[in-house]
């Protein structure tokens, strides 16, 4: 999950997206045009005419894996300083601007992006447009506004994280699967480093990374590119190109040893486990893994009729709940995901016998044809009900854009997810359930009074 | 694990649903309804559209939610509907998933405080086969043994991870000190023990009582006409029995005014709930109310509670008050969390606001810019048949009529400065309010 400045605003689409997690839509079906202004700036436009509303997104590609070593958390931290006003909005100001004209916006932050929406009546395009281009080049950061907004964001990971042990195993669980990449930091970062954070870290970070030749204006709704581009040139066109931004992070050695965390709490009020494994992500797979392993994911453990499901809850019943789950949505690596909770009164033991069974099962006997199919036509039709939203369309879009990948690798989404086949699917499987390249966490519950 | 979203704040949004419904305004488009009435007489409301080959069926019963749960089968409303999608007809559990999945529709249901609902959303190109498998469901399900045993267990496990959960723990509290002795004050998931009674008799005798053509209100938003519409709705839900048997829940006034409630947990950030007697829906001031409170707290970085709490003080990533009706109390609530050392300063901010909304009102400023964003944000609302759908289901439920969007504007326009200032006098009474806290707050004096 990714930070926000503000939860609610979003829930509903962070709703919309965990249903299409694993299945963006292809281009052909949201009909994109995109064109890049001449300082650099992409700009990518999704008609859709339902209705006289329009969805205004800026993503920049930058996010908490681009940090400088020891400032963990300042991506996240600096989107919420984006609202701190400029020269010409107060601080504050800016979402109650946009509220004031009938839109909502909000801001989240990710491994490697970060991204501004909002949501306004078609007639307000212009308004936002002439707000989001402002604070790209004027903001205006004081302690006065950086060091209470410091106490937010440490409120904020008390909320997400510090107050909640399964967020903490997680965190421990991704700083185990990363030997050496900056995806093993949890986005919001650090507590220790977050409270070092200064208003200087932030400037720094601002100007090396919000120029437009690192940002991307997404815009869906009722508008086209003939409509969109004079406004776009006007607004956001008219900015000074930056530095060249090269992405070149550092990458994993091999990995020798399977890892396990563990914890134990007395605020745990059921034991789980999980098992990730280092996968590849759409940008850097081999020809068709990635989405191999997307199908892969839906067969295993997509649901209630998927393989982990039917086995350790429906027949073997010694589990509650057992899943899987894919995330190639990244620059450099993706993960692959096994996660499964004991029903009461069964060891977590026997559960983590039972997945690793399924495992072997599936290496051994390999998917079908038939599993296949089936995979493939409840995911395309999950990239229908993309269609559905509004707001789903420019979401896939800007993940793909800032994390290495086109729009022709979205437009041709549902043309390789068909393409995939059995070889692909069964050796996808065993690439990545390897136990060196993994992390087992296990959530236990703490029985004695006194300690936590 | 993927979705890390506090549970907290998910209630925080779903709470408050009937108070959004206060900033639905007029469109500056306009949204076609029909009503659509079936052979068999079975109503429902339609917004068709054809530009995605979507249909979204939003449907409520008006009773049967948690609150109607029999003493000693607490946490019935919510099992079943885990388990109508579990096996119907001749379909066994396994092989109705496995339908169901196939025609990729998706079919779920819940249960609120007050109301037993679904909602349901197919593909056009699967829609025979999508409704045949809806109506099924709610027509036939099997509640065989091994599923109802499975659903029982997950549902336990879900109750004892909650047990744990500082936000969880809080709300049962909170709840439970408001309303003693009543529905209201049960916890609507049940516990371990009133789980484990559960059987099928009691599964279809909540289908007798509450799943009933009477209680029932239907949205439809989609791909589909309104022929069509009428046809569907005799097979989905025409053959319902036509009443069912629902006692009445008490009307109550919040209990517990003034009360401080501390629950020991060893957390850095201490969940801090308060409230006290509120609004019904259908109450005359509900508009000047609900414009009050998108200034007081309920209008994220644009609310006074925001600015105060987070923007000038850094005290906490989120601050909200939601007017909260129910069909037998009303409630107004609201919410911080925040680490132990600063509880007790930010509750001190939280009652001098509320006392400053009390005596002084709001400045026009204030009352413009929330009328301005109440009016405008509405189509910005509606972006998908589901949300249409959830619309239109909201508008039955409550009762406001089909001309209700077109009304929408004037009432919220209508609200003046000395009508907020005359209910929020009536309304904000900070010493009234009960608060619960979770954690280890500092300078906190319990008074229980």
């Amino acid at each position: 999950m990714v930070p926000l400045r503000l939860l609610t605003a979003v829930f509903g689409i962070a709703t919309v997206l965990v249903t299409v997690f694993a299945t963006p839509s292809s281009a052909a079906v949201f009909n994109s045009e995109s064109f890049v202004l001449k300082n650099g700036m992409q700009v990518v436009v999704i008609p859709n005419r339902r209705a006289p509303v329009v969805a205004h997104m800026v993503w920049y590609k930058t996010g908490a894996a681009d940090e400088p070593r020891g400032k963990s958390g300042i991506a996240h931290f600096f989107e919420h300083l984006m609202f701190k006003g400029t020269k010409l909005v107060p601080p504050g100001e800016f979402s109650k601007i946009i509220a004031r004209h009938g839109g909502s916006d909000n801001a989240f932050t990710a491994q490697d992006y970060t991204a501004y929406f909002q949501t306004v009546a078609r007639d307000k395009l212009g308004l936002v447009m002439r707000l989001e281009a402002d604070r790209m080049r004027n903001l205006v950061l004081t302690d006065a506004e950086v060091l209470p907004e410091r106490d937010v964001v440490l409120e904020e990971r008390r909320s997400r994280t510090d107050n909640n042990p399964s967020s903490q195993l997680w965190e421990a669980s991704r700083a185990a699967l990363f030997l050496n990449h900056p995806y093993k930091i949890p986005v919001i970062g650090w507590k220790h480093e977050i409270e070092q954070l200064t208003t200087n870290d932030a400037l720094d970070f601002y100007r090396r990374y919000y120029v437009p030749n690192n940002a991307i204006l997404i815009v869906a709704g009722d508008v086209d590119a003939k409509e969109l581009k004079p406004l776009a040139e006007k607004y956001y066109g008219v900015i000074p190109r930056g530095r060249k931004i090269v992405r070149n992070r550092i990458t994993e050695p091999p990995h020798r040893a399977g890892r396990r965390v563990e914890m134990a709490s007395r605020r745990v009020g059921q034991p789980s486990i999980s098992q990730t494994y280092l996968a590849s992500s759409y940008a850097t797979a081999k020809g068709n893994q990635a989405y191999a392993l997307l199908v892969l994911a839906e067969i295993f453990g997509g649901g209630t009729t998927a393989q982990l499901y039917r086995s350790l809850v429906v027949d073997q019943g010694i589990a509650s709940n057992a899943g899987a789950w894919f995330s190639a949505d990244a620059l450099d690596y993706g993960r692959f995901g096994l996660s499964a909770s004991p029903r009461p009164g069964v060891s977590l033991e026997k559960v983590e016998a039972a997945l690793q069974a399924e495992v072997k099962k599936l290496l051994k006997d390999g998917v079908s044809e038939k599993e296949i199919k089936r995979a493939v036509k409840s995911m395309m039709a999950s990239a229908v009900y993309a269609r559905d939203s509004l707001r789903v369309a420019p979401n896939i879009i800007g993940r793909a854009l800032s994390t290495g990948r086109t729009i022709a690798d979205v437009e041709s989404w549902p043309d390789r997810i068909k393409a995939v086949t059995v070889d692909e699917v069964n050796a996808a499987a065993r690439a990545i359930f390897r136990t060196e390249t993994s992390v087992t966490a296990i959530l236990r519950k703490k029985q004695k009074v006194g300690t936590d | 694990m993927k979705n890390l979203l506090p549970k907290f704040w998910a209630n925080v949004v779903k709470l408050p649903l009937w108070g959004m419904l206060c900033l639905i305004a007029a469109p500056s488009y306009a949204i076609d309804i029909k009503e659509v009435r079936s052979p068999g007489g079975i109503k429902a409301w339609l917004v068709q559209d054809k530009s995605i080959p979507v249909i979204s069926v939003n449907f409520a019963f008006k009773t049967g939610g948690t609150a109607y749960d029999p003493v000693g089968k607490e946490g019935l409303a919510r099992m079943v509907s885990a388990m109508l999608d579990e096996g119907a007809g001749d379909l066994k559990s396994q092989d109705f998933q496995t339908q169901l999945q196939d025609t990729a529709a998706r079919l779920s249901f819940s249960a609120s405080t007050d109301k037993f609902r679904g909602s349901f959303r197919t593909l056009t190109a699967n829609k025979d086969e999508a409704f045949r498998l809806f109506g099924l469901a709610l027509n036939k399900p099997r509640f065989d043994g091994k599923p109802v045993d499975r659903i029982k267990g997950q549902i336990i496990v879900s109750i004892q991870r909650s047990a744990q959960d500082p936000d969880t723990i809080g709300t049962r509290a909170w709840y439970k000190a408001v309303f003693p002795n009543h529905p209201y004050g049960r916890p609507g998931d049940g516990t371990v023990e009133s789980i484990k009674t559960l059987v099928a008799k009691d599964l279809n005798d909540f289908m007798l009582r509450h799943v009933v053509l009477d209680s029932l209100i239907v949205a439809v938003a989609g791909d589909i006409s309104s022929a069509e519409l009428a046809r569907r709705l005799d097979q989905i839900f025409g053959t319902l029995p036509a009443s069912g048997d629902t006692k009445k829940i008490a009307e109550i006034a919040p209990a517990a005014a003034g009360k401080t409630i501390v629950i020991d947990r060893k957390i850095p950030q201490s969940i801090v709930m308060f409230g006290h007697s509120g609004l019904k829906r259908n109450h005359p001031d509900w508009y000047i109310a609900s414009v009050m409170n998108r200034i007081f707290g309920g209008g994220g970085f644009s609310s006074r509670l925001m600015e105060e709490i987070r923007e000038k003080r850094g005290l906490a990533y989120g601050v909200y008050s939601y007017l909260n009706p129910y069909d037998h109390a009303a409630l107004y609530m609201g919410s911080v969390a925040t680490a132990n050392s600063r509880v007790a300063e930010s509750l001190k901010v939280v009652r001098a606001e509320w006392k400053k909304m009390a005596e002084k009102g709001v400045t026009a400023k204030e009352l413009a810019a929330a009328k301005t964003y109440i009016n405008g944000s509405f189509p910005l609302r509606l972006d998908s048949t589901r949300r249409i759908a959830s619309l239109l289901l909201a508008v039955q439920v409550n009762n406001l009529g089909k001309d209700y969007l077109d009304k929408r504007p004037s009432l919220i326009n209508a609200v003046t400065l000395g009508g907020i200032k005359r209910v929020a006098q009536k309304l904000l009474r900070p010493e009234a309010l009960t608060v619960v806290i979770v954690g280890q707050p500092k300078g906190i004096k319990p008074r229980p």
